[in-house]
């Protein structure tokens, strides 16, 4: 089995097919669209095969040490430029295929008009503990 | 095997144990070793004495701890003695234990850790899935916490009003993952109420059992949020209304007001309303006076904006939240839900976006963008102005 992070972006990512802002979906399409994210992580745990998932605010901010006995710099909040993630999931499945099929679900996940987003996510593998058998 | 037993018996057990001569932190674990194998070998062996059998074996566990303790260390003429049978209870041990876990020392996380551990009889492992965090890391919470608290004496007096603050913190909780914070607080504010009189220990009591209540009709079938005045109302508790507005008038009749029998009251208000539209708005907002006159907090201030746009209209709710600080949680929602109710819709719609967007959480942040969704649609219709409802 190897982990896989399937990432959401509010901006940065390439525009989804279907890029229509969520305030401007019927009430109803809302609906279908958080019964379809909760369907599909309810699945992966029947399947053994979801691990975490977390959805972010997109409020934030930049911080880094500034030196010694100094209070932290914050640079923020993000620039409207700025790549922003608005949440995860982590998934545990036994090939790479498997998650590209995944996260095509999860991108067909409905919006406006109730057709899928196509919306963009970013699938990126964990790095491992080495194994004992190198030889 | 009744586990409910077994919880109520963890506070006792450990207050008994420390009569002996055990300090907290010792006695605490033993008692955490003896519930669970308790919980091991009940099912198949009940005991007829419950209390007597997990204090035998918490004392037993108490022992071999001290006495490897020993062995490492020095000699401890306590360990050596036979158990010398505790004196009479002279203070409620139970009582002792409450304030102990909510000492002002420790930080409120801790406190609730604390507290659910070593008065609620929960194991590390339960803490840590109602918190969604890893086990050991709330193991380490709960360590650090009894050594933080570890010079305090137990028969030391403590303060009410932090216990109430910390089971507040676990009742607000909710509920996430197989233990349900919301009964527990109950439980653990039922027990407390039972042993102390004191009017805002039942002003809590009552708060939680009339917003338990409601809980059924809390949320959709789907998870959605259900707005209070879209709740259906034969769904809540009667039962549980019934109790609470019990304890709430026998707690208001010693006429020693505090905040959360002034929130209790409030809860006690919309629990008697049979309709959303029967509500007594004006009552309410005379009793948000008083819990802004008692707390002066900022939250209550906005709460009582939203109740005075339904007492005396939505323009007289706004003119209240005109003075707030538009950074407090919520304000941009109530802004939003009292310039839909004033007629303008394409306002409310900006807003109720906005507020989704600082949401806390994923169920408000859903609802409030199907509240601007809803808006949005009409406006796409054609409908510019819309009367008040």
């Amino acid at each position: 089995m190897a982990k896989y992070l399937l990432l959401k972006h509010y901006r940065g990512a390439p525009a989804a097919v279907n890029d229509v802002p969520m305030d401007q979906w019927t009430p109803e399409e809302v609906s279908a669209h958080v019964q379809y994210m909760r369907d599909f992580a309810t699945r992966l745990e029947g399947s053994g095969e979801f691990v975490d998932g977390q959805a972010l605010s997109p409020e934030g901010t930049f911080v880094r040490y500034d030196g010694e006995g100094r209070p932290p710099v914050t640079d923020g909040p993000f620039a409207e430029t700025k790549d922003l993630i608005a949440g995860w999931m982590v998934i545990d499945v036994e090939t790479y295929e498997r998650a590209l099929e995944l996260a095509g679900e999860l991108s067909a996940a409905p919006g406006a008009g109730g057709k899928p987003i196509h919306e963009w996510l970013e699938v990126r593998p964990f790095l491992t503990e080495p194994p004992t058998i190198t030889e | 095997m009744d586990e409910s037993l077994l919880r109520t018996l963890t506070p006792t057990v450990i207050g008994i144990l420390v009569r002996r001569g055990a300090d907290f932190a010792a006695a605490e674990d033993a008692v955490q070793e003896a519930l669970v194998e308790a919980v091991r070998r009940w099912p198949d062996d009940p005991p007829r004495d419950a209390k007597g059998w997990l204090l035998t074996v918490a004392w037993r566990k108490f022992l071999d701890a001290a006495r490897a303790d020993t062995s490492r260390r020095r000699r401890e003429v306590l360990v050596e003695a036979e158990p010398v049978p505790g004196p009479a209870e002279v203070v409620d041990d139970t009582i002792q234990l409450y304030f102990l876990c909510a000492h002002p020392s420790l930080t409120p996380a801790s406190a609730v850790a604390l507290t659910l551990r070593a008065v609620g009889g929960l194991t590390t492992r339960q803490i840590a899935q109602a918190y969604l965090v890893p086990e050991a890391t709330m193991a380490q919470r709960i360590s650090r916490a009894k050594r933080t608290v570890s010079g305090v004496r137990l028969n030391e007096p403590g303060d009410v009003a932090t216990v109430l603050r910390v089971l507040y913190l676990v009742f607000n909780e909710g509920y996430s993952g197989d233990v349900d914070l919301a009964a527990e607080a109950i439980r653990l504010t039922r027990q407390l109420a039972a042993r102390i009189s004191h009017e805002e220990v039942a002003g809590l009591l009552a708060l939680m059992l009339l917003h338990h209540a409601r809980r059924p009709a809390r949320t959709g079938p789907d998870g959605r949020l259900v707005p209070l005045a879209e709740q259906d109302r034969s769904r809540w508790d009667t039962r549980l209304i019934a109790e609470g507005v019990d304890v709430l008038q026998a707690a208001l009749a010693r006429d020693r007001l505090g905040e959360f029998q002034a929130q209790a009251a409030i809860a006690a208000l919309h629990a008697d309303a049979r309709t959303a539209e029967e509500t007594d708005w004006v009552q309410i907002v005379e009793w948000y006076d008083e819990l802004v006159r008692l707390t002066d907090s900022p939250v209550a201030r906005l709460n009582r904006a939203v109740a005075v746009g339904e007492a005396d209209g939505p323009r007289a709710g706004l003119a209240a939240l005109a003075g707030l600080d538009p950074t407090l949680p919520r304000h941009t929602a109530a802004a939003a839900y009292l310039h839909e109710r004033d007629g303008d819709p394409v306002t409310a719609a900006r807003l109720y976006a906005e507020a989704a967007r600082s949401a806390p959480n994923l169920a408000e942040r859903d609802h409030l963008t199907r509240q601007a969704a809803r808006l949005n649609v009409r406006l796409r219709a054609g409908g510019g102005q819309s009367p008040p409802r």
